[in-house]
């Protein structure tokens, strides 16, 4: 013992002191669900691709996202976007332009070219797949990536369904929609066109172990107007199909559309491109009710459409048509008030909502109709064992990623249902809250604005209303995204822990808790940006 | 400002790291190879900011001197849960002074290196470190020395505002209206007196030593970035850090960083950093508050805020943050792009 005056005792280090033992509340690492991907219809981890996104690594970004989606083009075109409605980042100054970030993945892919993963090992199981809009091709893409053979029926002479005959050209460039359809066949996807199918069950007999009907809502609604000539009544359907053709419909110069949804807007818009002087959408009841997205009426009334709140229609005449004015009751009905006026009209477009065909399920045992739509069951199939169905004819929210989400759930539950077996989701992580995360940590970063069209050009062509990101704005927008609820390793738990008991365990890795010295502070939840830390108290 | 924030990559530089900079970009704290001078296993309260705070500062220092740092360390907190005599929890060569010599002893650490050449190469740095009891107040006449003579010597002040493992006394560095043990809420002015304040810093500053800053705990890129400057200077050194303590402040043990930032954010505390006796940069406040949010999560303010909040001692602390403000040029800025 050769120790210095009054040191009796060798020198120890504190590690021998595991202050875990002090612990009553422990951290806990969790993927929370973030609301975009809550708010997401096709069910997309929109979190997950942004996250390889913002790294700049856009075709790892692509293919997380075709995972549950197949359109991308399409879907940064036509999507609503209800993502951005969830978006935290709108707490902090505003939400994060997913859409635009999405379209410019699409774009992407499209110009290098990119393949989807080839599909698993064949099944040997053949799905019939009626109809090639939205919900058949996404229902057709998840079959035949779990390895089912998916084939396509389509009536009509080209494939697309809606979003070729009912969404006009300004909004989805026709060459974007042939490109995600050709990458679907070039994947295995068979598609015959020009064939109806008239008989479901007469199909399942000729080789299909399952059947997805997806065949849209092309039907229009009529109401009727007195008319003095029938001819210059046309139904929104009709016109919009007539687009796609070599003629397109004679409207004439002033043009009355009636109905408020968002077809009542793309006619009107159609309209004033064919070259109409006036455009004007009849609807009767007031804007805040309207059904039509708020930021497509902006974008009509930009263009000079003009829009007669509270009046219907009574009756239609040589150049002219007939409007009664309405008051709301307190219930919020239209009701009418007598009061009379004449507009100009060269022609009428009724834009008052589809009905699906229903015809092909003659006779189908076990089918329920309800309201004009077909009933399925949370796997999306209908009373007859075996036939599932997706897409407007399934449902009220008839949007192109409705239908695509419909697709995925539907392909799942067939691909359930061959093994025999029940389909059943995986349940839903809690969501990812702002009141979870803590946004300070966030720099501050507004919207990147996509280039909108000049109005003239607009008004005029059928060029696309809305231009894209580029690479390095999108890559600042997909930078916005605070990855709510899930990891993204930014070193804060690691770094702010007194008492160094955070494992940092590399890229890609994440983090562990080294719970012999966790005192159960509780500062990296509190300090953990996006939320992806919970405390959960001690047994003992 | 020695440190600049970078914009627009998620997160920026405010969280410790960031997967989308460059390794060379981030900080200290972000590295698995940092040193962890101060280890786990010592024994301080759950969520103290003292712990924090000493390992920010530390690996910093140790990074800037290639692992080559002797540190002094007055009496305190600091000294008490991480050395329980045989153990220790740092790994760094350590030197326990009394509660009031600090800064004599890291003076004659730094005089013995210099006479024994190892000052040149490999160059050993000397940091001493203490709580704003063994600086502010017990230790202050010899710091004040260190000042004057300009010794090589940086000194780091963590400062809790109090006497906190003795059981939570008043040091010079408690601020105006805050109930401790020897400042009961009682009487006609309950809590601490307003006094005239002594705020350290601005005395290093009087010195004219080359380097005075202040830090919290809840700025790590710009603690580390005051660390590193500090560390390529000679002379005298002073970094003044706040660092809220859940025990004496009463607020809970996962509100240590939120606490710094409040007192930031609020005007507070003013973060800048001065050389010769000139403030050359402030970290300007980001979203403004009322005291009143930094006050009323402590318990050691609770009297302020019962059924007749004391509207007066409010403002009048408000009035002092607004000086701060103005004195140091706080106000928020836009946040370029």
């Amino acid at each position: 013992m050769d120790k210095p005056f009054a040191i009796t005792l060798d020198p120890g280090s504190s590690l021998a002191n595991h202050t875990g033992s002090w612990r009553t509340f422990r951290p806990e690492y969790v993927d929370r669900l973030p609301p975009c991907n809550a708010a997401c219809p096709a069910g997309e981890n929109i979190q997950g691709w942004l996250f390889h996104a913002e790294a700049g690594d856009y075709e790892a970004a692509w293919r997380s996202l075709v995972e549950n989606n197949p359109l991308p083009a399409i879907m940064g075109r036509v999507c609503y976007h209800p993502c951005e409605g969830g978006c935290n980042r709108q707490h902090v100054d505003s939400a994060v332009g997913i859409n635009s970030v999405e379209r410019f993945l699409g774009d992407e892919a499209r110009k290098q070219g990119w393949k989807f993963a080839p599909p698993a090992a064949p099944t040997g199981k053949r799905v019939l797949v009626v109809g090639s809009g939205p919900a058949g091709l996404s229902a057709a893409y998840h079959l035949t990536r779990m390895g089912h053979k998916a084939v396509i029926y389509e009536a009509g002479p080209l494939a697309g369904g809606m979003m070729r005959f009912g969404i006009p050209k300004y909004r989805l460039p026709r060459e974007v929609l042939d490109a995600e359809i050709k990458r679907l066949t070039d994947f295995g996807v068979e598609l015959h066109l020009q064939t109806k199918v008239t008989d479901v069950q007469q199909a399942m007999k000729d080789g299909f172990d399952a059947v997805f009907l997806g065949v849209g809502a092309h039907i229009a609604k009529r109401a009727y107007i007195p008319a003095g000539d029938a001819n210059k009544v046309l139904d929104a359907v009709a016109v919009l199909r007539g687009m796609e053709g070599h003629d397109a419909p004679m409207l004439g110069r002033k043009v009355v559309v009636y109905g408020g949804g968002n077809t009542a807007i793309d006619v009107a818009r159609t309209a004033k491109r064919l070259g109409a002087e006036e455009a004007i959408i009849v609807y009767r009841r007031t804007r805040d009710k309207m059904p039509a997205h708020d930021f497509e009426v902006e974008e009509a009334l930009q263009e000079g459409i003009s829009i007669k709140w509270l009046s219907t229609i009574k009756e239609a005449g040589e150049s002219d048509i007939m409007v009664e004015k309405m008051a709301l009751d307190d219930k919020g009905f239209p009701q009418p008030t007598g009061e009379f006026e004449r507009i100009e009209a060269d022609s009428v477009v009724l834009a008052l909502g589809q009905d699906a065909d229903l015809s092909l399920l003659e006779n189908v045992p076990g089918l329920v109709v309800e309201g004009g739509m077909i009933k399925v069951d949370a796997g999306m199939m209908t009373g007859h064992p075996g036939v599932f169905a997706g897409g407007d004819m399934a449902g009220n929210e008839r949007t192109v990623t409705v239908a695509v989400g419909h697709g995925k759930k539907a392909a799942r539950a067939i691909d359930a249902w061959l093994r025999g077996e029940q389909y059943a989701p995986l349940p839903k992580p809690e969501i990812a809250t702002i009141d979870r995360m803590n946004s300070w940590y966030y720099s501050d970063a507004p919207k990147t604005m996509r280039p909108v069209l000049d109005i003239i050009r607009r008004q005029s062509t059928f060029e696309e209303v809305l231009g894209g990101l580029d690479e390095t704005n999108a890559l600042f927008e997909a930078r916005r995204c605070m990855s709510c609820g899930n990891c993204f390793e930014c070193d804060n738990c690691y770094g702010v822990c007194p008492d160094n008991a955070v494992i940092k365990l590399g890229p890609g890795k994440r983090f562990k808790f080294n719970l012999d010295y966790c005192k159960g502070c509780g500062i990296c939840a509190t300090e953990c940006p996006c939320g992806a830390i919970r405390m959960v108290a001690e047994e003992n | 400002m020695s440190f600049q924030p970078v914009k627009f990559y998620q997160t920026g530089t405010f969280t410790v790291g960031n997967r989308l900079l460059p390794p060379e970009e981030r900080s200290v704290q972000a590295s698995t190879k940092r040193f962890n001078s101060i280890n786990s296993g010592h024994r301080a309260c759950q969520g103290c900011g003292e712990a924090l705070g000493a390992r920010y500062a530390i690996d910093a220092a140790m990074e800037a001197a290639d692992g080559q740092v002797i540190a002094a360390n007055a009496t305190g907190c600091l000294e008490v849960f991480s050395t329980p005599y045989p153990e220790t929890s740092w790994q760094i060569p350590w030197i326990h002074s009394l509660f009031g010599n600090t800064a004599a002893v890291a003076t004659g650490i730094a005089a013995a290196l210099k006479v024994k050449g190892l000052t040149q190469n490999p160059k050993t740095r000397v940091v001493a470190q203490g709580g704003d009891g063994g600086t502010t107040d017990i230790g202050f006449g010899c710091l004040s020395g260190m000042f004057e003579r300009n010794d090589d010597v940086l000194y780091i002040c963590y400062d809790n505002g109090g006497y906190m493992n003795t059981g939570v006394q008043r040091s010079s560095a408690t601020p105006p209206a805050a109930r401790t043990a020897t400042t009961m809420a009682v009487g006609l002015e309950p809590g601490n007196v307003f006094g005239q304040g002594k705020f350290l810093p601005a005395i290093a500053m009087a010195h004219n030593i080359p380097y005075v800053a202040t830090a919290t705990v809840a700025d790590l890129r710009d603690l580390e970035a005051k660390v590193t400057r500090a560390m390529e200077l000679r002379g005298a050194r002073y970094i003044h850090i706040l660092v809220p303590c859940p025990l004496g402040w009463g607020t809970a043990s996962h509100d240590t960083i939120k606490m710094a930032r409040l007192a930031k954010e609020t005007g507070i505390f003013p973060v800048f950093e001065a050389e010769y006796g000139e403030v050359k940069a402030v970290l300007a406040i980001r979203r403004p508050l009322p005291v009143e949010d930094y006050l009323r999560p402590q318990k050691r303010y609770a009297h302020l805020f019962g059924k007749t909040p004391a509207v007066e001692t409010i403002a009048h602390i408000q009035a002092l943050a607004d000086k701060n403000i103005r004195k140091y040029g706080l106000q928020a800025r836009k946040e370029g792009h």
